[in-house]
């Protein structure tokens, strides 16, 4: 017997960090700088010897500020860039994330979660970072954040992360969680071009010419001119003007604002990133994220073997949260269980857009393991007064 | 030029003989890259026409080590306060003397915050005042040479307002070598450390910088006096040359 065997295809078997470390090569990585810890330090591991072999660069810096400080000074030169660290890491992180969203410097930052706070459950699994990502830094802003529950799917979401970033001039996090970091799975490899790549917009204006570094064009987007190049303006964390020069007038500091809020709340559509199952005929809708979706998806597929009508959305955009999607979605629910690893972050989210948010209930754990299909089922098995 | 610093303020001296030393070393303006912290100091690149980079309180020296490896052919000039690069950046200090990575650091030591108001520094004598060492300072300074020194600059000097030639000429020296180099400037601040602690005005406070500093070459205590001069300039591999020649090197034998 023969064995037909397709060798045009790239498969391989590789950790979700590893994953990640791939796909950023792939979106046009540059330029890591992290600090070594628990669950993402593979990420910097495989990019410590990859990138140089590219003509890339990789640094160990001495904590994960610097590390995020390094990634926005090399953007600036024009590199993609991007750090990986887990939730200490991240709370550490928070200010400079301020600092490129206010200055607009393109960036990627996966957080690998793990149970907190503080040094928590380093090696296990949980998704208590969604609010960290959203609210994390002070001051109004917007950011986009993403996540996937398979390896499959994370090469597409971390190559949507640096082109996002690209696009939106903004940091852009990945939340992962220490599950989908460690678990090894079959994952096909995109051949080169087969995922669009959104390069750095550079501006047009010649040398010599006024450029504007914080003047967008009309479709929102701000050309960048790269360190070291023809135009020398300025980049602060102070609110500026459209030279980059501080500025503390109030009509200014209005206009940025809403800027870097509405540049990404007005185009929420074009991050939407998700994916439905069976949501059509559902009367029972999970919605899920991350490695919490696993079981989600594999709870549905036995409760529909037996005859239950149940569907589930699965968010890989997380921020802007998809207050529409969710809202349609969950429309003709007769309830809706958020299924997330943390005490209910996503919960709220669901709650605020769905018109019955009284028929919304939460499906959690938080002792750091997985948490399982059956954890599911008896959260349903309690809504609809059968006990456990 | 208006600009935010006090009457005063030795700031604006140390901007000048910066600028000078640029301008005699005839670099590119396009080449070169400014990269400062936050307080009083780092307000200076917004003065400065090169690519100007006015980063978080303390993380100057990261964001130009991200500059610096992403473009090694760039010239980077990192001027901070005293608090920015020896308080809460002390880490990215040592560490970036540690990798001996091609900047050159400026701190620009008034001995104050000035930003906040007149707290004390790590550079606030011990038993001097301050809006936060209300009886007296309990506190030792940093001995801010032996610091770079130790942590693995390559080149080290120290400075004042009141030397401005010598300063110009110290940083054309700092900007050309290759490796971390740091320059401490002595800088005045008389609206909070200088008022504080009865140090008089700038003129005064300059004269003191004139009457109270001696030679780097002369014995390690400067007889009571500040020691003030170049006190080390020697060649180590630099780390942006050694991360190209290991880059080019081509794959790592597989073991």
């Amino acid at each position: 017997m023969s064995v037909s065997r397709k060798t045009s295809a790239d498969v391989r078997f590789l950790q979700g960090n590893e994953v990640c470390a791939e796909a950023a090569i792939y979106a046009g990585l540059r330029f890591f700088a992290g600090y070594p810890i628990t669950p993402s330090t593979e990420i910097a591991e495989r990019l410590s010897d990859g990138l140089p072999r590219i003509g890339g660069r990789f640094i160990q810096m001495e904590d994960e500020i610097g590390s995020l400080c390094a990634v926005i000074g090399a953007s600036l030169t024009g590199a993609k860039a991007m750090t990986a660290t887990s939730g200490p890491g991240f709370s550490l992180m928070q200010e400079a994330i301020g600092f490129a969203i206010m200055a607009e410097i393109p960036c990627v930052i996966i957080d690998v979660q793990r149970g907190g706070p503080s040094t928590g459950l380093p090696t296990r699994a949980a998704q208590g970072d969604v609010m960290q990502a959203r609210w994390g830094t002070h001051g109004d802003h917007a950011i986009i954040a993403l996540t996937a529950s398979n390896h499959q799917d994370l090469f597409r979401v971390v190559v949507d992360a640096f082109n996002f970033s690209e696009v939106f001039r903004s940091p852009v996090v990945l939340l992962l969680d220490e599950v989908l970091g460690h678990m090894r799975e079959k994952i096909r490899m995109p051949a080169p071009g087969e995922i669009e790549l959104t390069e750095r917009l550079t501006t047009s204006v010649p040398g010599g010419v006024d450029y504007h570094p914080y003047f967008p064009r009309e479709d929102g987007r701000l050309p960048m001119s790269d360190f070291g190049g023809v135009h020398r303006y300025n980049v602060t964390g102070l609110v500026h003007d459209m030279w980059g020069f501080p500025s503390d007038r109030p009509d200014v500091a209005n206009d940025l604002i809403h800027h870097l809020v509405n540049k990404i709340e007005n185009r929420a559509e074009s991050l939407l990133r998700y994916r439905e199952y069976h949501l059509e005929e559902a009367d029972i809708v999970l919605v899920s994220y991350g490695s919490a979706a696993r079981s989600a998806l594999h709870i549905m597929e036995n409760r529909r073997s037996v005859g239950m009508r149940i569907g589930l959305l699965e968010l890989q955009t997380l921020w802007p949260f998809p207050e529409e999607l969710v809202r349609q979605k969950c429309r003709n629910a007769r309830f809706v269980i958020v299924v997330e690893m943390n005490m209910g972050q996503i919960v709220r989210e669901v709650k605020a857009a769905v018109e019955n948010p009284q028929r919304v209930f939460l499906a959690n754990r938080v002792d750091g393991t997985m948490i399982t299909p059956t954890d599911i089922k008896n959260v349903m098995r309690i809504i609809e007064g059968k006990g456990v | 030029m208006p600009h935010i610093w006090c009457p005063g303020c030795g700031h604006g001296i140390v901007l000048g003989a910066l600028l000078r030393a640029v301008e005699r070393m005839e670099l590119d303006r396009n080449n070169v890259v400014m990269v400062s912290g936050i307080g009083c100091s780092s307000r200076i690149e917004g003065y400065a026409d090169f690519h100007t980079l006015h980063t978080l309180h303390g993380r100057a020296l990261a964001f130009a080590t991200g500059v610096k490896l992403a473009r090694p052919e760039l010239t980077i000039l990192v001027p901070m306060g005293d608090g920015d690069a020896l308080a809460i950046g002390g880490n990215h200090f040592i560490h970036a003397a540690r990798r001996n990575i091609d900047l050159t650091a400026i701190i620009m030591n008034n001995q104050i915050y000035g930003m906040t108001g007149g707290q004390s520094s790590p550079m606030t004598g011990c038993g001097e005042y301050a809006t936060t060492a209300p009886s007296g300072n309990l506190e030792s300074p940093f001995d801010a040479v032996e610091l770079a020194r130790a942590a693995g600059a390559t080149f080290v000097a120290r400075s004042t307002t009141y030397h401005a030639q010598e300063l110009s000429r110290i940083l054309e020296r700092a900007i050309k070598h290759k490796g971390f180099s740091v320059v401490e400037v002595l800088s005045q601040c008389p609206t909070y450390y200088g008022r504080k602690n009865g140090k008089g005005d700038a003129v005064e406070m300059m004269k003191w910088f004139r009457d109270n500093t001696v030679s780097a070459s002369a014995a390690e205590d400067g007889g009571g006096k500040t020691r003030v001069g170049v006190f080390l300039d020697i060649d180590k591999p630099e780390y942006t040359a050694s991360y190209a020649a290991k880059a080019a090197g081509g794959a790592r034998v597989e073991r």
